[in-house]
């Protein structure tokens, strides 16, 4: 088990370098400098400006100064927002990214498992297609779509919640609705699936016929297994629903990571950009390593797996 | 010990058959070929099928409507703006008098477009890698596996963004963009079922005969992988498809005058309280509608391709 966590910590490491290689050259590749759009400075001023982001050092220095403030978590000022650094903009908008991230997939998973074993435990019944109609349109539409409708039927014609922007409990329940369906009908799918195998073995026959009540023959016993399949997809819907809070954050007007990765998009503000990215991508892929572990952790073939020494 | 008391079955419950050899050497069922079978199997399945018939629509009126419509795409009429509905606009106009039902067949030629190129070149790089990693297996394999599972890592999105910020919005290079991230699936997939199937007997068949690795892989590998292959693009053009809306939908797209259904609902985003509906109603069903019928067709290709569930 130690040896499959350390050989997951190298990957995401080798993971990060790359992305903040692939981050730093494509940037750089860009022609032309940054600062470029402010022609009416003077040269004088021009390249004191350069000395300030150490625009003038050689690229392999740059690279490695670079390098040195990811490890050392500070990207330096922004270019566009000369009273804010790089830092300073993450760490306002990051915990609102967070919290509508970690709140969508709670609900994701909740209702996704909920919908999915009723869906499996009335096999064939009204429920069952009415959850699955629900999950194979849920899946169909994109969120920033879904974010869209949302706002035209409740805060255009219905008047019921508010639009846009971010200042009390009633303000998320229109974009974590957005961000929650699609994972949502996924883990449905996957569930009422796993769920219909797992209830045919024999152990819940078993559990069954000792008298357990069904409510907790499900939970204590066909849950557990039937879960395996949702943990292996976690990584892949954490990273779907993160990513998802950026287009989110546009469309309500939300202050978040999002909102000034964007901004910093049609900005050309370099530094923000890589910053952003670096940041938001070592979170991902940190949080795919917890996953990781967690699939390591209920999983005992993998523990079996490492002992015989190979790898795959 | 009980004795169990058998009942002698009537003599004529088995009688042998008169022996015919004729009859015997009969094929009863003519001897179907793989895709014939995947066929005939998935037109039983209502909903893929549902989704197939969609598809092909689309594709037509995507190549008909903008060609005979009197509508131009990207001509502007600021005598009609916002226009609901009617029977001279179908879908309405925008904010410039442009006419909605044009530019939403319009936007599935950029949609079907972007998704079937895109998930192509995905397919090509990654039968490829994935064949040869497979093939190869050993040392090669492992580190071709490795790059993979970094790869595999990064948030595709954010790369595509980056990518599309530092090459400029354009309709080439959002397909660059997304076949750039997303060969990475189809290579795992590839290489999974060639590690599985060049251990098959027929394989080894094809060796002892003194078969070119060239043409083992074109004869006896690929077409064995052609079911999941098939699969995954199915899969993978509705994710490009998706991809280019959400990239069109930053503002990171085509450009304006042309429509995309991401640069439609970008463009309604801004009237949606007013209560001009049909701006965004229409982009908005026709990617949800397209997303819908790929998926469906892929749940049913991957049954019907199943040589395990096979009839």
């Amino acid at each position: 088990m130690i040896k499959y966590i350390i050989k997951r910590f190298f990957m995401m490491i080798a993971t990060i370098f790359v992305i903040a290689t692939l981050t730093f050259f494509l940037m750089h590749s860009i022609p032309g400098s940054p600062l470029e759009s402010d022609r009416t400075t003077n040269p004088q001023i021009q390249a004191n400006l350069e000395k300030f982001y150490h625009l003038d050092d050689p690229l392999p220095i740059q690279y490695v100064n670079y390098l040195k403030s990811i490890v050392t978590f500070d990207f330096g000022p922004s270019i566009k927002k000369p009273n804010d650094s790089v830092n300073s903009l993450i760490e306002r908008g990051f915990p609102i990214s967070f919290e509508l991230g970690m709140v969508s997939i709670l609900v994701a998973v909740i209702s996704g498992l909920i919908l999915g074993t009723l869906a499996a435990l009335k096999h064939n019944g009204i429920i069952d297609y009415l959850a699955m109609t629900i999950a194979v349109v849920g899946i169909s539409i994109p969120n920033f779509i879904l974010a869209t409708l949302l706002i035209q039927v409740f805060a255009g014609s219905l008047g019921w919640l508010p639009a846009a922007t971010w200042s009390g409990p009633s303000y998320m329940i229109l974009p974590t609705l957005a961000l929650a369906t699609g994972p949502m009908a996924i883990i449905a799918r996957l569930t009422r699936s796993s769920m219909l195998e797992v209830l045919t073995q024999d152990y819940i026959k078993m559990a069954k016929a000792k008298g357990l009540k069904p409510f907790r023959v499900i939970f204590r016993h066909a849950m557990r297994n039937a879960l395996m399949p949702i943990v292996t997809i976690m990584g892949t819907m954490l990273a779907g629903i993160l990513t998802g809070t950026f287009i989110i954050e546009r469309v309500f007007a939300i202050p978040g990571m999002g909102k000034y990765f964007v901004e910093s998009i049609s900005n050309r503000d370099y530094p923000v950009i890589m910053g952003t990215t670096v940041f938001y991508s070592a979170f991902l892929v940190f949080m795919l390593f917890l996953v990781d572990i967690v699939y390591g952790l209920l999983d005992p073939r993998i523990k079996l797996h490492n002992k015989e020494g190979e790898s795959s | 010990m009980t004795n169990i008391t058998r009942q002698n079955p009537e003599d004529d419950w088995f009688k042998p058959l008169s022996k015919d050899k004729a009859s015997a050497e009969k094929v009863v069922r003519p001897s179907l070929s793989y895709m014939a079978d995947a066929w005939r199997r998935l037109r039983k399945n209502k909903l893929a099928m549902m989704g197939l018939f969609f598809l092909v629509a689309l594709m037509l009126m995507a190549v008909v409507v903008p060609w005979i419509s009197p509508y131009s795409v990207t001509s502007t009429d600021y005598k009609n703006q916002n226009l609901a509905p009617s029977l001279s606009n179908w879908f309405g106009t925008d904010e410039a008098g442009r006419d909605v039902f044009v530019r939403t067949w319009y936007g599935a030629r950029i949609s079907l477009f972007v998704g079937i190129v895109a998930a192509l070149i995905d397919c090509v790089i990654g039968i490829i890698y994935g064949g040869i990693a497979g093939y190869k297996g050993g040392k090669v394999d492992m580190v071709m596996m490795r790059i993979v599972e970094v790869l595999y890592g990064i948030p595709n999105l954010l790369v595509v963004i980056l990518l599309m910020v530092v090459m400029g919005p354009s309709l080439t290079t959002i397909i660059i963009a997304i076949a750039l991230t997303g060969w990475v699936g189809m290579a795992r997939i590839v290489r999974g079922q060639v590690l599985q199937i060049k251990n098959y007997e027929f394989v080894t068949a094809s060796k002892s005969f003194g078969a070119k690795s060239s043409r083992i892989i074109r004869k006896n590998l690929l077409p064995n992988t052609m079911g999941p292959i098939i699969v995954q693009i199915t899969l993978t053009v509705p994710s490009a498809i998706f991809t280019e809306a959400f990239l069109s939908f930053l503002g990171l797209g085509v450009s304006v005058p042309f429509a995309s259904w991401g640069v439609m609902a970008n463009d309604a985003l801004p009237v949606i309280l007013s209560g001009d509906w049909w701006r965004l109603f229409f982009p908005a069903l026709f990617i949800s509608l397209t997303m819908f019928a790929f998926n469906v067709l892929g749940d049913g290709l991957q049954d019907a391709l199943d040589p395990k569930l096979r009839g």
